[in-house]
């Protein structure tokens, strides 16, 4: 179907589509790393400024 | 008034997220849809070029990577403005974002060219002007990833880079008219020229839908990568300021 040079075509839809999904993979993988990060951080206690405020006014600290 | 007020809202790296949380499901959905009718339209529908043959199908990646390779460069310089000029606070972050995006999209123009050429020119690669400066594209991209992970202070890094990225840019000119400036064996501009493109509609079309859809591929992974990026620096803001806390204050 994709005559002589099949070969070639395939290997380029194939590699690209190879290259694509390592990079979805690397994006979703990383944002997993930065959030449980963040969130390890946040659990001994250590927060930002505004969010302290938020927590400190939620617990009538404010 | 109302889209002066939008900038200014974007300014802050939390609305930024929640807005990019919001548009994200959205954008994927349509983004892989369009992508993928452009290729279906492409490896199925177009016929086959009356001198290429089938591999003109190896066109339907290669030229919309190609194009994203150059906008994401662009869109790159267009942060180093934003951030030497107007100290726009999520203009490197948008740059650091798109770099490894643009690398890989500059990478798939570059193997897909390759294996377009072999069949095509009878050789994996030549030394002329415009595959060398696509390869000089890649390299500066690699360079900027090296640059930003070299210089821990990400506001001295940004600096560094953004000047580095406006110097760079040169080489977009540079590699839009290479076909025009000196003997290459790649073709000429065949969609973007004066008088028309001169791409068959049976063929045009399935492209500019594939590059499409490849764009906001691009563009849903710069908004990932660039949320990725907001959360890596508070991070680093969290862990000085833990650090300079004394020891049980935490």
């Amino acid at each position: 179907m994709l005559g002589d040079h099949a070969g070639f075509i395939l290997a380029a839809y194939g590699l690209s589509a190879l290259i694509v999904v390592a990079l979805v993979v690397w994006v979703v993988l990383d944002g997993r790393t930065q959030r449980r990060r963040l969130a390890d951080l946040e659990a001994r206690g250590i927060r930002r400024r505004s969010r302290r405020i938020e927590s400190g006014a939620g617990e009538g600290r404010g | 008034m109302n889209s002066a007020m939008a900038i200014i809202d974007l300014a802050n790296p939390t609305r930024f997220i929640a807005l990019a949380d919001r548009v994200l499901p959205i954008l994927w959905v349509v983004a892989v849809l369009v992508l993928g009718v452009g290729l279906y339209l492409g490896l199925f529908v177009a016929p086959p070029d009356y001198q290429q043959g089938e591999t003109v199908r190896i066109m339907f990646i290669h030229v919309p990577a190609a194009w994203l390779s150059m906008f994401g460069y662009g869109l790159m310089a267009a942060s180093a403005l934003g951030t030497l000029v107007w100290r726009h606070p999520l203009a490197d972050v948008a740059a650091r974002a798109i770099a490894p995006i643009g690398a890989a999209f500059t990478l798939i123009a570059l193997v897909t060219g390759s294996l377009w050429g072999k069949p095509m020119w009878g050789t994996w690669w030549e030394w002329d002007a415009r595959l060398t400066s696509v390869l000089v594209l890649f390299l500066m991209y690699l360079g900027l990833i090296a640059l930003w992970n070299a210089i821990d202070d990400p506001n001295k890094a940004g600096r560094v880079a953004a000047v580095l990225i406006l110097v760079g840019s040169v080489n977009i000119p540079i590699i839009k008219f290479s076909v025009d400036w000196w003997n290459t064996l790649h073709q000429g501009a065949s969609v973007f020229r004066m008088g028309g493109s001169t791409i068959d509609a049976s063929m045009l079309y399935p492209l500019l839908i594939s590059a499409l859809g490849a764009t906001l591929v691009f563009i849903a992974l710069v908004l990932m990568a660039m949320k990725n990026e907001i959360l890596r620096r508070r991070i680093r803001a969290l862990r000085l300021v833990a650090a300079s806390q004394p020891v049980g204050a935490a």
